[in-house]
Parts: structure tokens; C-alpha cells; sequence
């Protein structure tokens, strides 16, 4: 009988253990904050890890941000609690200028967050890689394109250079690289048609693909403009 | 009855049992109190020793593991590999933010100059101490952060629940500039001339002024070059309106210090790499030192090399070897005819070039190298270094072992004999010179160093009389006195050892930097050399290239530290049977290049700093 009680208080502890978390722990963010960072409906591609947006709640004893980090391809996403927030891309960041939110009146973007929601950020990019073509074979990859300048008022800024990149993963940019090539700023005579190529090396572990896209550097700028990540065959 | 002599008795204890006040108002008998202490030079100066001890080195003996985040040296400590691996720097990296330490000092600065007790003589030494301790920590917040707010007095808090009067917005980055150089100005008749070399004196003032006032200038004229690390309120940034009056400063100081005749280069040992390396091992007759902190001053010691020594070398069972010079840094030595080449491994035709001694490669350089580095087949301690990576085979194959002079059987042998060094290099194997190389500089040679229960007490040194040479040469070569530029940088390089001078027409930007890279290696200037000159971006952009061809090319990307390997090549009755060659190489723990971004130019200002004061702006592109 003792043998019998001792068994069930065990049990009913274990129980208590592991049901008991749900109780004291606070529910996980479950609204999916997500968008793009476009030009005229067309997203801006920039590196990893480079360009990052700050969302910041008020009403909180402190303050503090939390940090949203664009991805390759122009796109971000949160997980966030219901609330009010502000969206501000930091001085700086991004290979653009930003552009005033009709609502505030300044660059900082009120969102009102009560269910997942998807939004688009509209920016001015200094330049827009235009009529891309990226093909590869035999080792090679071959890229034609154009350059579109966006900003042509006081604030344009010209190209310092222009990038190919190929990498062995869908990563691309000069941190991935296996190879790259450049042109500087100052030798693009035609914006219009501008060519690059590359031979990559061997990859070891064979690998008969690779990813490529243009990067291009603009002068004064940190972050540069990616175009679209080509899957190419080698 | 029996009651009332009860009550009596309790009334008369109630009144007169604590008719001394002082019964509970003692004096302590295991502490000192204020009063105490300000009252007596010698408590004054423990007070006094204990914030020269607080100075922080961002990089120095007693964390060595700092010099391996750029391309000076490769880390081969298993626990520090990830400073090849990271792909970028925090933007909180190097920042400070120490106002705890700047009370301190304003409040010792209060109390001596409100201290009467002390002789007028030694007051006077201990406020110039202080406000040079003072402007030493807010030139390390400056070079890390921009401008900080200057808080030259205590702070009380009213209790008034209302602290905004507290909160100060940051200083212009040139008035803290201009403070330090000011306040060096002005103590620097309070202080000693000489005498010591682990205290503040006329000396340091100045080495400190023309460093300030170096640094100041080269950010107003290079900050030209990236408009975008500045802010608008000028907490970050220096007009470049300002860089020849700052440039002049600092020349001026620097001649100041050299007309004092009370420094010169240290010069005692024939050899010349002997002569470099004792310039930092040599305590005594030693005239090149200006300010230094001490060790072993009441048996206090650092275990640098311990850290450090050659495997093969060491004293204790724990560790060695952990930082291994790069090669980035060791084909930067130029050969002493002046010019630069890298080593010569290959001939023209790519066939490999064959050395009867591993020292020959290495021959015919700036002896600086060798008094920074133990290269293979250097001696140290008076044993020779065993570094070679195993022996190569006529048909390219390789012959090595896994561990420390492990032993293995060539071909058309019979019996194992060893195949690599007892100080590798061997792939990824910890505490060994794994890249090829071993630190010299700051390494001790005494006996005994290399143990725990002693450890070393090698100094650190701060501020020695060659970069206040390096320093007026870089002056005088920004504000156009090429001939005075070179007649300085000239000094350094005859005490180096180089038998030809430079000409005023060879001295270029490009060799400043390269002289200062050589002669001040791992003494904690690389960072903030890069980042003044604006160049940090450029030097360490991120991306993995190859180790320059031309180590004249101070401006070459150079993200990741390079090896170099000895074999020794195997092939009976070849006329280079037994010699050596040497191969370039990247170690396997290095495989992301280092990237210094933007925003790293001003480290990130922490979020409960700006919390707790809204004024505090934010430094740029972070």
C-alpha cells in the first residue's frame, strides 16, 4: 500500500513538472510583422546581415528596440505582440534615401499591429540594376545589365564600383564569394550596358551550380544594391 | 520596597550609564577614513596608485588575446579562434563608458586640492597627477567613443527626485581633443622631470599632448575622406579647418619633449634586434621609456609568458605560444637596402627556392623583425625554436605527424625518426606556433617568467620615446617639412639598424603608416592608427583575398592572417636533399575575413547610457 501511495505522488510530481511551465511562462509573440523594402513595387536587394530596421514600443519604462534585419532580397519579417510601434530605418543603412511617411510626416512609420500584417516600404534607391542576364557554362559567368539612376538631384551620388559575385550557396555578396570581378566607377562609359565575367574556380566538393548576382558600391555609401540571385550552371 | 530600589536602580542606569557620548561613536580599527587619509602623503598615494592601476590598455600583457582581432597576429588558442571567424566587429567593440572611474579621479582631484595637511610641494604633484590621469581617461574615451560629455567635477545627486540636472549631452569630439591638450599644457610645469617612469611627469604630459593632438589632426584632415562618420552636432568628427593647428601641436610637443634631453633611444646592446627587443625587457638603464605600468612592484606579476614562450621553451605544463605574429605583419619588415619585398619562396618559373638554413630566408631584413619575432630557427632563451611543418617528397607529397615532433618512416628507411617540429606547425594543434611564427616582443627571458607560481615582470609600456619621434615625423611630414619628417623617421630607422637613411622625397604617407606598423607592433596602437587615418575599412573590408605581393603597399587588404611553413625536402642524392622551402598559407581556424564597418569607426553608446540620459545622441551608421 505505502509502495502504491509512494508510486502515485511520484507520478502526480512528475505531472506537476512537466505541465507546470505552461502556467508561469508568458505566450510567445504570435503576430507576424513582414514586408519588403521596394521602388516603385520592385524590392531592393541588399547583402545579409548588413541593413537593419529599429521598432520601438512606447509606454515602456526604458526604451529599447528591437531589430529587424532585411534580408537578401529586400524582405523582412518579426514576431511581435499586439501594440502600437514605430518603424525607423537607422541613418545610414541601405543602399537608399528614405522617404517621408505621409502619416507622420517624417521618416519614422507608425504601425498599428493587431494582427499579422504585411506591408511594403516604399524608399529612393540611388541607382536600380535594370534588364539583368546572368547565364554560366563551362566555368564562366557571364552578366549583362543596365543601371538606372534614381536620385538625380543634389543628392546623387555616383558609383564608386560595380561587383559580380558568385558564390557556392544562395548567399552572394564579398564575405560568400568564390569569385568575383569588378569595373570602378569611373570606367562605366555606358550606363546602359554594362558586362561583367568571371571564371570560377574549382569547387571542391564538385558542384555543378552556382549563384550570381551584381553588387554595386555607390560612393559614400556602405551598404551596397544587389540585383536578384541567379542560379546559375557551370 | 523591594520595587522602588529595582526602579532606582534602572533610573540611575538609564541616566548615567551612557554619559559618555563616545561609547558608541569609535573610531574603526580596520579601516581608513577619509580624514585619515589625506592627512598622510603615503595613504595619499596607494589612493593615487590604485587609479593608475585602473588606466585601461585596450591591448597589453595582461590581455594578449586583443593583438589577434586584426592582421597582426593569428590566435593558436583554441578558445580564441573565433576572432578569424567572425564575419564582421560588434559595434560595441572597444567602447567605454567608465564615468565611475572619472568620479574617482574628480573626486581625488577635489580632495587634494582641499587636503592641508599635505606639504604645498606634494599636493601640487598629486592634483598634476590627477588631472593627468583625468585627461588619460578621457583620451581613451575619445579615441574609442567621439565626444563624451566632460565632467571635470564630482556629481551629487539633491535627492530632489528630479535628476535632468545631471544629465550632460556629449562634448564636441574636439573639445575633449582640446582638453587633454590643454590640461597637458598646464600641468605639465607641476610635474616632475623624469625620475620616474611608472608615474606621470613632464615626459608623459608631453607624449601624451602630441599623441592627442596627433590624433585630432589626422581625424580632422582624413575625416574628409568619409563624410559619413560624423554627426551633425560635431560629437563625432573634427572640422578640417582644424587639422594644421593641430598638426603644429603636435610637433611642437614633440620637439618640446626631445629638447628636454631628458629621453633618448635605447641603444645599450650591439646587436640590433637584441637592442629592440630589451628596449621592453630592460628596467633599469632604460632612457627610451617615458610612462609604463610596472609589475613586480609588491610581487605583482603578469602571466604573458607564460602565455607566450615557445612551446618547446616553456616552463609549465599549461600553455605557450598563443600568439603567433602574422605573416601579413612579418614580410611588412623591409629589406635594408629600404625596399620592400615579400619572401622569396618561389622562383620565376614557380619552382620552389631551396635555403641550406631556415634563417637564410629571413636574412637581409630590418633586424626589427627579429627582435619581434621568433622565426624558425631563431634562438630564444639561448635553445633554437624547433618550427618545421614536415618533409616534402620529390613528387610534392608530404610527410608529417599529428603531433609535436612526432615520428614517422620516410621512404627507403626502416626505422621512424621525427617529421615536424617540436614546435609544429601542425594543423589546428593549440599553444604552438602554428602559423609558422612565435612573439618575441614582451616575451620575458628570464628564468622563472614562464611559471605560474612567479610569472613575468616585463612592463607595459605606454609611451617610449620612438613614437614621439614617429609622432613629430608624421607632424612635420602632414604640414609639409618633408626634410624634418624624414630627419625624425631617420632616428628610428638608424637605432633599427638600417645603415641607409631616407630621403626626404621617399618619405610618403605610405611609409608612415608602414613605419609606425613596424616599430610600434603590438603596442596597442593598430586600431587607433586605422581609425584615425580612416583606413580601417579599407585595410580590413571584409573580403578574402590573397597576401599581397607588395608588403610595401600599406593601403593592401589584409582581412586574414597568413602562415608560413618550412618543410624540409626529402629526396637522397639530390643536390637539395635536407634544405629547406617554405610555403605560404592561410591556418585553418582563419576562414572569414576580418570586416571593420562604418559604423565600428565610434563604438555603440549602450542603451541603458542613453536611457538613463535622453541627451546622449547615438554615433553614426550603427
Amino acid at each position: 500500500m505505502k509502495e502504491i501511495l509512494k508510486n502515485i505522488a511520484g507520478v502526480i510530481g512528475l505531472g506537476v513538472i512537466l505541465t507546470s511551465c505552461s502556467y508561469d511562462n508568458y505566450e510567445e509573440p504570435k503576430l507576424t510583422l513582414e514586408g519588403t523594402l521596394v521602388y516603385q513595387g520592385e524590392p531592393i536587394g541588399v547583402s545579409y546581415n548588413d541593413v537593419y530596421m529599429e521598432l520601438w514600443e512606447q509606454g515602456w519604462q526604458r526604451l529599447g528596440s528591437i531589430s529587424v534585419a532585411v534580408d537578401q532580397d529586400g524582405t523582412f519579417s518579426s514576431q511581435l505582440f499586439a501594440g502600437e510601434y514605430k518603424l525607423i530605418i537607422p541613418g545610414n543603412q541601405g543602399p537608399f534615401r528614405k522617404i517621408a511617411n505621409p502619416e507622420s510626416g517624417n521618416d519614422t512609420i507608425p504601425i498599428n499591429l493587431s494582427g499579422s500584417q504585411l506591408m511594403e516600404i516604399e524608399v529612393l534607391p540611388y541607382y536600380m540594376i535594370r534588364s539583368l542576364n546572368i547565364s554560366g557554362g563551362s566555368d564562366k559567368v557571364e552578366a549583362a545589365f543596365s543601371l538606372e539612376k534614381i536620385i538625380t538631384d543634389v543628392n546623387a551620388k555616383d558609383i564608386q564600383e560595380v561587383f559580380l559575385y558568385v558564390s557556392k550557396t544562395s548567399f552572394v555578396d564579398g564575405r560568400t564569394s568564390i569569385a568575383n570581378t569588378r569595373i570602378g566607377g569611373s570606367d562605366l562609359t555606358d550606363l546602359s550596358n554594362i558586362s561583367l565575367s568571371v571564371n570560377v574556380p574549382a569547387r571542391v566538393p564538385t558542384q555543378d551550380y552556382a549563384f550570381a548576382r551584381i553588387g554595386v558600391r555607390i560612393q559614400g555609401v556602405e551598404d551596397m544594391i544587389f540585383s536578384d540571385i541567379v542560379k546559375v550552371d557551370l | 520596597m523591594k520595587k522602588w530600589k529595582f526602579i532606582a536602580l534602572c533610573s540611575l542606569i538609564a541616566f548615567v550609564g551612557c554619559d559618555n557620548e563616545q561609547f558608541l561613536d569609535r573610531e574603526p580599527t580596520d579601516i581608513l577614513q577619509e580624514e585619515q587619509v589625506w592627512e598622510n602623503e603615503d595613504l595619499v598615494f596607494s589612493v593615487l596608485a590604485d587609479l593608475y592601476n585602473r588606466l585601461p590598455d585596450y591591448q597589453g600583457v595582461e590581455n594578449w588575446w586583443e593583438y589577434a582581432n586584426f592582421d597582426e597576429a593569428f590566435a593558436s588558442n583554441a578558445g580564441d579562434y573565433w576572432r578569424h571567424q567572425n564575419q564582421e566587429y560588434n559595434y560595441d567593440n572597444w567602447g567605454m563608458w567608465d564615468y565611475g572611474l572619472i568620479r574617482d579621479i574628480n573626486l581625488f582631484i577635489e580632495k587634494s586640492e582641499a587636503a592641508t595637511e599635505l606639504s604645498a610641494e606634494a599636493r601640487e604633484r598629486f592634483l598634476a597627477e590627477g588631472k593627468f590621469l583625468r585627461a588619460m581617461v578621457y583620451f581613451e574615451h575619445v579615441k574609442r567613443m567621439g565626444g563624451v560629455p566632460l565632467i571635470l567635477e564630482s556629481l551629487e545627486y539633491d535627492y530632489s527626485n528630479d535628476p535632468t540636472y545631471l544629465q550632460h549631452p556629449r562634448a564636441k569630439e574636439h573639445e575633449v581633443y582640446d582638453y587633454v591638450i590643454t590640461e597637458m599644457e598646464n600641468i605639465k610645469g607641476d610635474l616632475p622631470v623624469g625620475g620616474t617612469r611608472s608615474r606621470a611627469t613632464a615626459g608623459a604630459a608631453l607624449a601624451l599632448k602630441t599623441r592627442a593632438a596627433l590624433y585630432a589632426g589626422s581625424i580632422a584632415n582624413y575625416g574628409q575622406t568619409t563624410p559619413e562618420v560624423s554627426l551633425p552636432g560635431g560629437e563625432v568628427g573634427i572640422p578640417a579647418s582644424m587639422a594644421t593647428q593641430y598638426y603644429t601641436t603636435a610637433l611642437a610637443a614633440a620637439e618640446e619633449l626631445i629638447g628636454m634631453g631628458t629621453y633618448s633611444l635605447y641603444n645599450n646592446d650591439p646587436v640590433a634586434s637584441e637592442n629592440y627587443t630589451n628596449i621592453f625587457l630592460n628596467k633599469n638603464a632604460n632612457p627610451e621609456v617615458i610612462l609604463a605600468k610596472d609589475f613586480l612592484v609588491q610581487g605583482r606579476t603578469h602571466g604573458f609568458t607564460i602565455d607566450n614562450i615557445p612551446r618547446s621553451i616553456r616552463e609549465e605544463n599549461t600553455s605557450s605560444g598563443k600568439m603567433n605574429p602574422s605573416l601579413n605583419l612579418v614580410q611588412s619588415y623591409e629589406l635594408l637596402d629600404n625596399s620592400f619585398a615579400q619572401f622569396a619562396t618561389k622562383d620565376a618559373d614557380g619552382n620552389p627556392i631551396y635555403y641550406d638554413n631556415p634563417m637564410d630566408i629571413f636574412s637581409g631584413r630590418d633586424p626589427r623583425l627579429q627582435g619581434t619575432v621568433i622565426v624558425p630557427g631563431a634562438s630564444f632563451r639561448g635553445k633554437q625554436v624547433d618550427i618545421w611543418a614536415g618533409y616534402k617528397l620529390a613528387d610534392g607529397s608530404v610527410i608529417t605527424s599529428g603531433e609535436l615532433g612526432g615520428q614517422a618512416v620516410l621512404p627507403g628507411g626502416s626505422a621512424p625518426q621525427q617529421v615536424v617540429g617540436f614546435d609544429g606547425p601542425i594543423n589546428q594543434m593549440e599553444w604552438t606556433a602554428q602559423n609558422g611564427f612565435y612573439l618575441r616582443k614582451y616575451v620575458d627571458t628570464a628564468i622563472g617568467s614562464g611559471q605560474r607560481g612567479t610569472g613575468s615582470a616585463v612592463w607595459l609600456v605606454r609611451f617610449r620615446y620612438a613614437e614621439v619621434l614617429l609622432n613629430a615625423a608624421e607632424a612635420a611630414f602632414e604640414l609639409g617639412d618633408m626634410a624634418k619628417a624624414a630627419e625624425y623617421m631617420n632616428l628610428v630607422r638608424r637605432r633599427a639598424g638600417f645603415p641607409t637613411d631616407l630621403s626626404a622625397g621617399e618619405i610618403t604617407f605610405e611609409r608612415i603608416i608602414h613605419e609606425r606598423r613596424v616599430e610600434l607592433s603590438f603596442e596597442n596602437h593598430i586600431l587607433w592608427d586605422y581609425k584615425r587615418w580612416r583606413i580601417a575599412h579599407k585595410v580590413w573590408n571584409g573580403v578574402s583575398t590573397d597576401l599581397t605581393n607588395d608588403p610595401g603597399d600599406a593601403l593592401a587588404v589584409s582581412t586574414r592572417v597568413f602562415g608560413l611553413r618550412p618543410y624540409k625536402y626529402y629526396e637522397p642524392g639530390s643536390p637539395n636533399h635536407g634544405k629547406w622551402l617554405f610555403e605560404e598559407f592561410v591556418p585553418a581556424p582563419v576562414f572569414n575575413a576580418h570586416r571593420f564597418r562604418m559604423g565600428n569607426y565610434y563604438s555603440y553608446i549602450g542603451d541603458n547610457v542613453r536611457n538613463n540620459n535622453p541627451l546622449i545622441v547615438r554615433n553614426p551608421n550603427q
